[in-house]
């Protein structure tokens, strides 16, 4: 079995956003990055995979050089191989990430294919349903659980007040959701290790943006609200001003 | 000429709020961009109950029976979500809509990348409003969690967009007009093939409404101090018809579910009331509910970070006010 995990690297959770001096994207100076945390569910599936029944493992991610840390941690999980696509510029929108991982998954073929149901920058939640329907796959995003059998999985995806059980014959592309796996800690002898493994580079196979990003603010500055200091004796004030003033209830 | 499609959820026949948002945008969009509109619905609901989709201003509502579609794949199942990509997607091109509009529910923001792809558009999902420039299509999209808002400009002939819920204007027009049509899956070129992945079961926990959906919440933190006062929440909760919400630290407490978390890794909520309790106003909790229209904070420290986003709060110890305040809602609701 072959299994492919798509990743990404994104600004830490704890960045306070600026935007930068384009007016379009955010001031990256002095951001973490990190592997997106839903990735780590992603990698930390298919590990177990491979663990329980042996599996050629992948991690596969587009983007600039820094990108590489990405993969670089999927090592250090336990991941075996990893595949750079390098951007050919640092503006890419989803169409353009789906199309290249595509393109890339297509050669490798794996037998299933991983990702975060969604990267925590743009929070699209797009990139794994684009790039199954560009392969013709069948797809499962927000996984909470998984049972791979010969040709066929069967998955939990969560959904608004429950979940829905799919069944999906494979090759199949699952996005992972928080609560399918616990990811582990890398410890100290699998992060020296995967220092020197090799990260095999690949030139980008499409740069044709649909959407374009014309600006980027910060939400509007809220007013200063009214905080009551009395405890139990404000209940009584913030239901009226509920009510009478922020005709809410 | 553009041409806009409202795509119309309806889940276990019945549609939400969300689905009378995205057709009332849909409208005021054909209005901005003097271009035609209509609404899909693929359910098992009769013509008169999709008539109730008109008092929002679709005059054409064209309608796919799912048992119909179903019927393709045979065997048990509930519906495919890829099935239900490709209907849309093949309905979308042969009638010439330019412009598709999906709620930014779970259901649709699972479809509208697979339609994005099928009918060659670009995509902006989760978006909370779109503009027109100069005939140009651009949309706003919460990014970094809602840290930052994009303007996102379509470069595309086509573009299918998801409507983040809670957040566009659903409103009822004067007079219904709507007229519905069926369509057949046979005239979509649907076929097994299309049933890649099926969905055979959905399982509800009854009677509880989810914080994603809901237009009131109310989160309690680890200021609660354990499982077992989450009564207060849910019993406030229940008195004002909100959602319970919560942390992370206390899901990962193990204290409740994750399905109620709210924040960065949780589910992203913007509804009209957010009450905060023992919630210290961490940042990727509120990259998950600054959005929200009106947030009260209740925590017993000053300099809670709540307080910053907070329109309304109480400086006091959760276990004094949360039962006093459901006495004082009781009494005006
Ligand atoms: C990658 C990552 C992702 C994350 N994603 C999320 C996310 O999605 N959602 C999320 O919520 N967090 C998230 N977090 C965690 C976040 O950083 C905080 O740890 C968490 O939000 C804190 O939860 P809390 O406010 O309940 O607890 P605490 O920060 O411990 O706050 C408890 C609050 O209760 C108050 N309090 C205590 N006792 C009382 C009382 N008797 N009466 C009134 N007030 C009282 C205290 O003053 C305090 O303000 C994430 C963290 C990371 C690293």
């Amino acid at each position: 079995m072959k299994i492919a995990v798509c990743v990404s690297l994104v600004p830490d959770s704890t960045t306070k956003v600026k935007i930068g001096s384009s007016g379009k994207s955010i001031d990256e100076n002095g951001v973490t990055f990190i592997l997106n945390p839903y990735d780590e569910y992603a990698v930390e599936e298919a590990v177990q995979l491979k663990e329980k029944s042996g599996a050629e493992t992948y991690a596969i991610s587009f983007g600039s050089d820094r990108s590489k840390e990405a993969i670089k941690k999927a090592y250090q999980m336990g991941i075996e191989k990893g595949i750079l696509i390098k951007a050919n510029s640092d503006d890419y929108d989803s169409y353009t990430v789906a199309k290249n991982l595509a393109d890339a998954l297509n050669e490798l073929k794996p037998d299933l294919i991983f990702f975060g149901k969604q990267s925590i920058d743009f929070d699209g939640m797009a990139i794994p349903g684009m790039v199954a329907t560009l392969l013709n796959l069948p797809f499962v995003n927000v996984v909470t659980k998984l049972d791979v059998n010969r040709n066929e999985v069967t998955a939990e995806r969560e959904i608004e007040g429950g979940k829905e059980i799919i069944v999906s014959a494979l090759p199949a592309i699952i996005g992972a959701q928080k609560g399918l796996n616990n990811p582990r800690y890398p410890n100290l002898k699998s992060i020296m290790a995967s220092k020197s493994k090799p990260i095999e580079e690949k030139n980008s196979t499409y740069s044709g943006n649909k959407t374009e990003v014309i600006s980027m603010n910060l939400p509007p500055a809220k007013g200063k609200g009214k905080i009551l200091e009395n405890g139990a004796e404000s209940a009584a004030e913030l239901v009226k001003l509920l009510r009478d003033e922020a005709k809410i209830i | 000429m553009a041409k806009i499609l409202a795509y119309i959820e309806s889940k276990e026949n019945k549609f939400k709020n969300s689905a009378f948002e995205t057709i009332s945008e849909a409208k005021r969009l054909s209005g901005i961009l003097g271009c035609d509109f209509a609404s899909l619905v693929i359910s098992n609901q009769s013509a008169d109950e999709l008539k109730v989709l008109g008092d929002y201003g679709p005059e054409e509502i064209f309608h796919l029976n799912l048992d119909e579609m179903n019927s393709i794949k045979g065997g048990n199942i509930k519906y495919s979500y890829s099935a239900i990509a490709k209907a849309v997607s093949e309905f979308a091109k042969q009638n010439g809509f330019t412009i598709i509009l999906f709620s930014g529910t779970g259901f649709g923001k699972a479809l509208s990348p697979a339609v994005s792809i099928l009918t060659d558009s670009a995509l902006i999902s989760d978006i909370t409003g779109i503009n027109v420039n100069d005939g140009i299509i651009s949309a706003t999209k919460p990014v970094y969690a809602g840290k930052a808002f994009a303007e996102i400009k379509v470069n595309s002939a086509n573009v299918v967009l998801s409507l983040r819920p809670n957040v566009f204007k659903a409103e009822k027009t004067d007079s219904n007009n709507a007229k519905v049509t069926d369509i057949t899956s046979a005239s979509l070129n649907l076929s097994a093939n299309d049933f890649s992945a099926v969905v055979t079961e959905v399982v509800l926990s009854q009677g509880k409404i989810d914080v994603a959906e809901a237009d009131k919440i109310v989160s309690g933190g680890r200021g609660l101090k354990g499982p077992d006062n989450f009564h207060l929440i849910e019993e406030l909760a229940s008195v004002i018809g909100a959602a319970t919400g919560t942390s992370r630290a206390v899901v990962d407490a193990g204290w409740r579910p994750h399905s109620e978390q709210v924040g960065q890794t949780g589910k992203t909520v913007s509804p009209g009331l957010y009450i905060a309790c023992g919630i210290s106003g961490a940042i990727q909790h509120l990259a998950g509910m600054s959005s929200s229209k009106c947030i009260v904070a209740i925590n017993k420290d000053k300099d809670a970070p709540i307080f910053q986003v907070a329109d309304y709060g109480i400086i006091g110890d959760l276990f004094e006010v949360l039962p006093v305040l459901k006495e004082e809602f009781k009494k005006v609701l």
